[in-house]
């Protein structure tokens, strides 16, 4: 065992936590925050908040303006938009839970390894995280999902095997700090394999840096999942994904503005609340913003 | 004295959101001479030599007088203190590293000072700048005009420095740890460089350090500050016979070539230093 | 002598690096390529064909070899600049390529010059009043920029600016009245129209133009004030800002000739990459406003699933991102005067 001292354990718990006041200080974070947890509690009470069915047609009611026992009006096959946003909240949910927990094993790993063992396999793996660094993330992924066929978990897939070379690299970075460390030369003379050192002493040192980064590209992963939605590459219909709305609204916005523009709204309000939640995370972990306020 | 450059009186300096004053009640006058200010770090003596120039956006600076030649320095706009800065005062920094543009060619940033104060051709500047430069003896100002910072050595790059600071001729210059940041080799030859030229040129000079022996050996006077406190007010030549314990601990605290191998006095730092300079 | 050798050996090297990334790129796109589920065989001869047909198509393309071998093929191909025939449009997808390119260049042209005519300055004023209120101002400008799905604000710019208002053109290059009367020479528009000496086209194009290329502009000046903000930031901490006021420059001198003049090389470098960051955004856009370049050529093949096509379009960027990469890393050797 790696005999980390039992007064380590709260650390992590205390830095959380004046990580978190630091944020809720500053309004833009804090507003960050606030429409993150609004989207989780939508996501989690999706049936309660939800007026209607989302795929319950009623074509007395096609296109119908805004008002009138629909909040957000409805749309082309006369279903709730109001309703089917908030059950897109689960989907854009679910997108980002499953991206992160594809991009970050993946990126630690290749981080990692190839930070910790160097020479010959370090440059082999950087070379291929330089080759998926040379595209822009959106059409990278709207490749491989061209080639694994247009659906909303190979959007997913598609965007995890865009989104990780970043985390890789930051993950590199900080092993590279700390693999000349007394502690990992002391359990590499105890005998510990170099497998054991990276999954027990290197990883969980780079752990809280790779959350941080994730966060921030949670913005990007929510832009291009939207885009391939609105490609028609990601969640097909009728599943009430919010770029895949925008997609279909697209047909009738002149006439009926409300088709695009809620979704669009939402998906604006919560790539803006990843990207001012990261902002605040990036003074709160910069020691020299810290000790100014 | 007669015909001041510089009055001072009861200059007081704080930081925004500091509790307590940087410098406190600190007082002189300087003529055409060579003064010293001396002081640990720390001590509020950099801080009197950006405020002379009005350079501390972040603090409040008050004084009962604070007159530069025909100028009040408190009431001056900060228009008029452009024209004042470079042209009348000016500041040697202390290191060539960091006070030298790393972009811009060394000659140009000399030329820079006579362009904003003198309406000049670009060549004759470069004549002026030419001059400059030898006369801070550079030996080859042609080849040295066209190079950066980086090619340079620290000890010419002060030497540069002094001939930015000098160029338009100005009344007073404050010398901010002047050459703390050279190697040990050439300070003497820098500082004789400066001596020579404010000697020639009857300028002013305020030199800030922390070297008690540098200062006793190139001013004609001496302030030693304390806390932000102006503790004692000596002539160079009277050091040996400074009244108050902290100049005294701070004489004793000099290592001396040939002297008791003893270990050297630990300095005395006492608060009641702070208040007593105060009549 | 020995530095000449240590600068040859670092060129090879860095040549060497680059010829690696393009192998591994052509990899890429082939791996791509051959998990498309479109059947490329089908696609050239029809549903009807006969099995007979259908097995010589299958040979003479090759797939029946194993799959290094066919990589070996494709990688001769490519650089032998064949890089197979369109299914869509029958024509060579290099040719298609270089008939759209010129729409998206002109489109992301002016982008850039939005996105650093606004970013630039922000990014400065951002700067120069760290913590106050223009800085948060700028900062929440900026963010929003780059959090908005550029699709979607390209639908409601086009409701409210060229619906409602009538301010701008609506979707393509130009009016559809004008299409076809000027000659395509250089096949950027605001060019050909000129030669052609019709201002009429000049001033439709203009104005079908501006609307996408500010929301692109838009959306890469936050990356562009983001970064200048910070490059700046970074110099006015320096001592040479005292030095310079010391000499008399006004505060407003010494931001500009100092400490912004310092940071230009930076400036063209962040440019070069936000330049081909454009793409991705063009992508998008060129799908809301029907701007036939680049992007919708991609999007277009994508849907139909041609093989070829999306192979060499993935294959382009790729490779404009490494060019981009190279040049900004030259530009700022060739400028920066302590690199030398």
């Amino acid at each position: 065992m790696t005999a980390l001292p039992a007064s380590r354990l709260p650390a992590p718990l205390l830095a959380a936590r004046n990580i978190l006041t630091f944020l809720l200080r500053s309004p833009t974070s804090a507003f960050g925050l606030l429409v993150l947890s609004i989207l989780i509690l939508t996501a989690a009470f999706a049936p309660w908040i939800a007026t209607h069915d989302p795929y319950a047609q009623d074509l007395n009611n096609v296109l119908q303006a805004p008002g009138n026992g629909h909040l957000f009006g409805a749309d082309e096959l006369g279903r709730d938009i109001f309703s089917r946003l908030v059950w897109g909240a689960r989907i854009t949910l679910t997108i980002i839970f499953l991206v992160s927990i594809v991009v970050g094993p993946i990126g630690l790993i290749v981080g990692t390894t190839s930070g910790y063992l160097g020479g010959r396999i370090d440059t082999v793996m950087m070379r291929i995280t330089d080759i998926f660094l040379s595209f822009p993330s959106l059409i990278l992924s709207l490749a491989f999902v061209a080639a694994l066929g247009p659906s909303l978990n190979n959007a997913i897939i598609a965007i995890g095997l865009t989104a990780w070379p970043p985390i890789a690299r930051l993950a590199r970075a900080e092993t590279m700090t700390f693999r000349k460390a007394d502690y990992i030369a002391a359990a590499r003379l105890q005998g510990a394999s170099p497998l054991r050192i990276i999954v027990k002493s290197i990883m969980p040192m780079c752990l809280p840096s790779v959350l941080i980064r994730l966060t921030l590209n949670m913005a990007t992963v929510i832009l291009t999942a939207a885009g391939l939605g609105f490609l028609g590459l990601g969640a097909q219909p009728p599943l009430p994904e919010w770029g895949a709305m925008i997609a279909t609204g697209r047909r009738y916005m002149i006439d009926s503005w409300w088709l695009v523009t809620f979704p669009g709204l939402s998906i604006l309000c919560v790539s803006l609340a990843f990207n001012l939640l990261g902002d605040g995370l990036r003074d709160a972990l910069d020691p020299k913003q810290m000790n100014r306020r | 004295m007669e015909n001041p450059i510089l009055e001072v009186k009861n200059l007081c300096i704080r930081y925004n959101g500091a509790p307590t004053d940087a410098v406190r009640d600190v007082s002189f006058t300087l003529g055409r001479e060579r003064l010293g200010i001396v002081g640990e770090s720390g001590s509020g003596k950099s801080t009197v030599g950006r405020a002379l120039l009005r350079l501390l956006p972040s603090a409040q600076v008050t004084a009962e007088k604070l007159r530069f030649e025909d100028l009040d320095l408190l009431n001056l706009s900060e228009a008029q203190m452009l024209k004042v800065r470079g042209r009348r005062m000016s500041m040697i920094l202390q290191d060539p590293k960091f006070s030298l543009n790393p972009i811009q060619r060394v000659g140009h940033q000399v030329a820079e000072t006579l362009l904003r104060h003198f309406p000049v051709s670009k060549s004759d500047a470069r004549v002026k700048t030419l001059e400059m430069l030898a006369a801070v003896k550079i030996r080859d100002p042609e080849r040295v005009h066209d190079l950066y910072p980086h090619e340079i050595s620290g000890g010419m790059g002060q030497r540069v420095m002094i001939a930015m600071m000098l160029l338009a001729d100005p009344d007073l210059v404050i010398a901010d740890e002047p050459t703390s940041a050279l190697d040990v080799t050439v300070r003497l030859q820098v500082l004789n460089i400066l001596d020579g030229l404010v000697r020639d040129r009857g300028i002013g000079l305020i030199m800030i350090s922390h070297d008690l022996n540098l200062v006793r050996n190139f001013c004609d006077r001496v302030l030693i500050m304390y806390a932000g406190r102006v503790v004692e007010t000596l002539n160079a030549r009277d050091m040996d016979h400074a009244q108050h314990p902290y100049t005294r601990g701070l004489l004793a605290a000099q290592p001396r070539i040939g002297g008791s191998r003893a270990p050297l006095a630990v300095l005395d730092r006492r608060p009641e230093w702070k208040e007593e300079a105060r009549t | 002598m020995s530095i000449s050798r240590m600068r040859l050996r670092g060129a090879l090297g860095q040549a060497g690096t680059i010829a690696v990334t393009l192998l591994g790129l052509l990899l890429l796109t082939f791996v791509i390529g051959r998990m498309m589920p479109a059947d490329p065989v089908r696609a050239i001869v029809g549903e009807e064909a006969s099995p007979e047909i259908y097995q010589q198509v299958f040979q003479q393309l090759g797939l029946d070899r194993p799959l290094w071998e066919q990589f070996l093929r494709y990688l001769g191909d490519v650089l032998t600049g064949d890089f197979g025939t369109s299914i869509r449009t029958g024509k060579p997808v290099i040719e298609d390529i270089l008939h759209v390119m010129p729409a998206t260049i002109e489109l992301a042209t002016f982008a850039i010059l939005i996105g650093a005519g606004l970013g630039i300055p922000l990014g400065v004023t951002a700067a120069v009043n760290k913590d106050r209120w223009p800085d948060h101002l700028v900062r929440v400008f900026s963010l929003f920029g780059h959090s908005m799905p550029i699709f979607w604000t390209g639908m409601i710019a086009l409701i409210v600016f060229y619906a409602h208002l009538g301010w701008v053109g609506g979707s393509g290059r130009m009016s559809q009245f004008y299409i076809g009367m000027v000659p395509d020479v250089t096949g950027f528009l605001l060019i050909d129209s000129l030669i052609a000496g019709e201002m009429d086209v000049f001033a439709s194009a203009v104005n079908h133009l501006i609307l996408p290329a500010a929301l692109l502009g838009y959306s890469s000046s936050a990356y562009i004030t983001r970064m200048t903000r910070s490059f700046m930031l970074d110099q006015l901490g320096q001592e040479y800002m005292v030095t310079a006021r010391v000499k008399g420059l006004s505060r407003r001198q010494t931001i500009w000739r100092h400490a912004f003049g310092n940071i230009r090389v930076q400036l063209v470098t962040i440019i070069a990459l936000a330049y081909g960051g454009l793409l991705e955004g063009a992508v998008l856009i060129e799908t809301v406003f029907a701007w036939p370049g680049f992007g919708q050529y991609l999007t277009n093949n994508l849907i139909i699933g041609d093989m070829n096509a999306v192979m060499t379009c993935v294959l382009i960027v790729g490779v404009i991102f490494i060019a981009l990469n190279l040049l900004s890393d030259l530009l700022y050797r060739l400028f920066d005067p302590r690199t030398k």
